[in-house]
């Protein structure tokens, strides 16, 4: 290890960790904008989950190297080859999330909202994707996690992320910067798979450990009065 | 789509099927550097998620550690070693060892904790041993997801033998890695179709496995736990 490699690399450590966060983060919430209409979708037509899952399984199998260069002849060894393997990737992690959380919301509660003169759009936006926001965020932050690790692949087709440590650092037998790609990988997933709790946090205001600041008004009124209930499935 | 065209041509090409590091040699190279990872880490992963689930120890431990796996960048690990020890049959086993012990773990683990206690309850009340209720009842109900496990940890496998070819393993890869080092787009092309039809025949393999294997009042619980 020699550590006054870093300090004198540093710029150059920094914009590949910046490019890598890119890949990773732009992909899975590319992802979870996809996911979240055909989410509902399936879970209000059941008919079309079965035949989407046994297609996300299949996706799912492509190994990430061969789904890249099945894209380079359209996009070129771009940024967008990447993101859209990685959105892929991505998307067969958060749609099966998305539907569970759905189906998972109690049908008394969706009762009550009804009963309480929703309709049909203003109860999935206001009580049950709230309500299934912990399971969407669980595979969100699978996504996240896999596509900041996944990014790295797309250096063997040369597209720039901190993979270039790794194969810099094997053509010039240096392992300090093989050191220094994996601490960045890893380090950059925990960070965004930390934010992603604290997003979990901040807009699940009824979930366990939480106590309400005095006199603030909860978010969704509804979705607290049924506390009990959420945390036993989240 | 052109990537067809490249890959459709190169693979048809008569002389990418004769002589030394053809498809066929590749091929049956790719699943032996898939296969034997992908057993030592069932033999390894089943038995202790069997335990774990049955006695609920570690639980929390697995979880967190199959989470954790995720983020670790295969490449790196695998230059990592190649550039210590070279290139031996260390360099590429351990790692595919070690990287499809935490799928597997984690849903036999959640498959046998998550057998119904009124079964197990049963299972005690009918006289049977721990070792009969584990292998007799607890194991067959969490079939479907030990099956699952076993298929995200080949799929993943073969995946990563597809990656370790950057540094220096046989099998598809070699097609891809050696293509690109060339400059030609045929055989990069065609090895990366021969891998995801390789990863599509492991699919078909285990869902035609959990057909023969699960008990019928079982089907149709297997969830997905990638």
């Amino acid at each position: 290890m020699m550590w006054s490699w870093i300090p004198s690399n540093w710029s150059q450590i920094w914009e590949l960790t910046r490019q890598n966060a890119f890949l990773g983060i732009v992909s899975p919430l590319i992802g979870l904008a996809i996911s979240l209409p055909l989410g509902v979708v399936a879970a209000r037509w059941r008919w079309f989950y079965p035949p989407t899952l046994v297609f996300i399984n299949v996706v799912y199998a492509i190994p990430s190297l061969a789904l890249f260069i099945a894209l380079i002849p359209a996009f070129g060894l771009t940024d967008t080859t990447v993101i859209i393997g990685l959105t892929v990737f991505s998307l067969c992690v958060i749609l099966p999330n998305v539907v569970a959380g759905l189906l998972g919301v109690p049908a008394s509660v969706k009762q009550a909202a009804t009963a309480m003169g929703y309709g049909p759009l203003r109860r999935l936006i206001t009580v049950e994707l709230p309500l299934a926001t912990p399971v969407i965020i669980a595979g969100l932050r699978v996504g996240v996690v896999s596509s900041v690790s996944l990014a790295s692949v797309g250096q063997i087709i040369g597209v720039s992320s901190l993979g270039y440590l790794f194969i810099d650092g094997e053509q010039r037998d240096f392992p300090t910067e093989i050191y220094v790609g994996l601490f960045m990988v890893i380090a950059l997933a925990v960070v965004c798979d930390l934010i992603l709790v604290g997003v979990r946090w901040a807009l699940t205001p009824w979930a366990a450990g939480r106590n309400r600041v005095p006199g603030s008004r909860p978010r969704w009124a509804l979705a607290t009065a049924l506390a009990p209930i959420i945390q036993e499935r989240a | 789509m052109s990537f067809f065209y490249y890959a459709w041509d190169w693979v048809t090409t008569d002389a990418n099927w004769h002589g030394s590091g053809s498809i066929p040699q590749q091929l049956v190279a790719h699943l032996g550097y898939s296969g034997l990872p992908l057993l030592i880490a069932a033999l390894i992963a089943v038995p202790a998620g069997v335990l774990i689930g049955h006695t609920g120890r570690g639980a929390v431990v697995v979880v967190n550690v199959a989470n954790a796996w995720r983020a670790i960048p295969t490449l790196g690990l695998l230059i990592l070693l190649a550039v210590y020890f070279g290139f031996t049959l260390f360099t590429w086993l351990i790692p595919l060892v070690v990287l499809a012990i935490p799928p597997i773990l984690v849903n036999v683990y959640e498959g046998v904790a998550g057998v119904d206690p009124g079964v197990k309850d049963a299972a005690k009340g009918m006289g049977m041993t721990p070792w009969q209720q584990v292998v007799k009842v607890e194991v067959p109900i969490a079939l479907p997801l030990i099956l699952v496990g076993l298929r995200t940890g080949a799929i993943f496998v073969v995946a990563t033998a597809t990656i370790a070819a950057y540094i220096g393993l046989g099998g598809l890869g070699r097609f891809i890695i050696d293509g690109l080092a060339n400059s030609q787009y045929g055989p990069v092309a065609g090895g990366a179709l021969l891998v995801v039809i390789l990863a599509l025949l492991v699919l078909g393999l285990f869902s035609l496995l959990s057909r023969l294997l699960v008990p019928a009042g079982l089907r149709g619980t297997g969830r997905d736990n990638q």
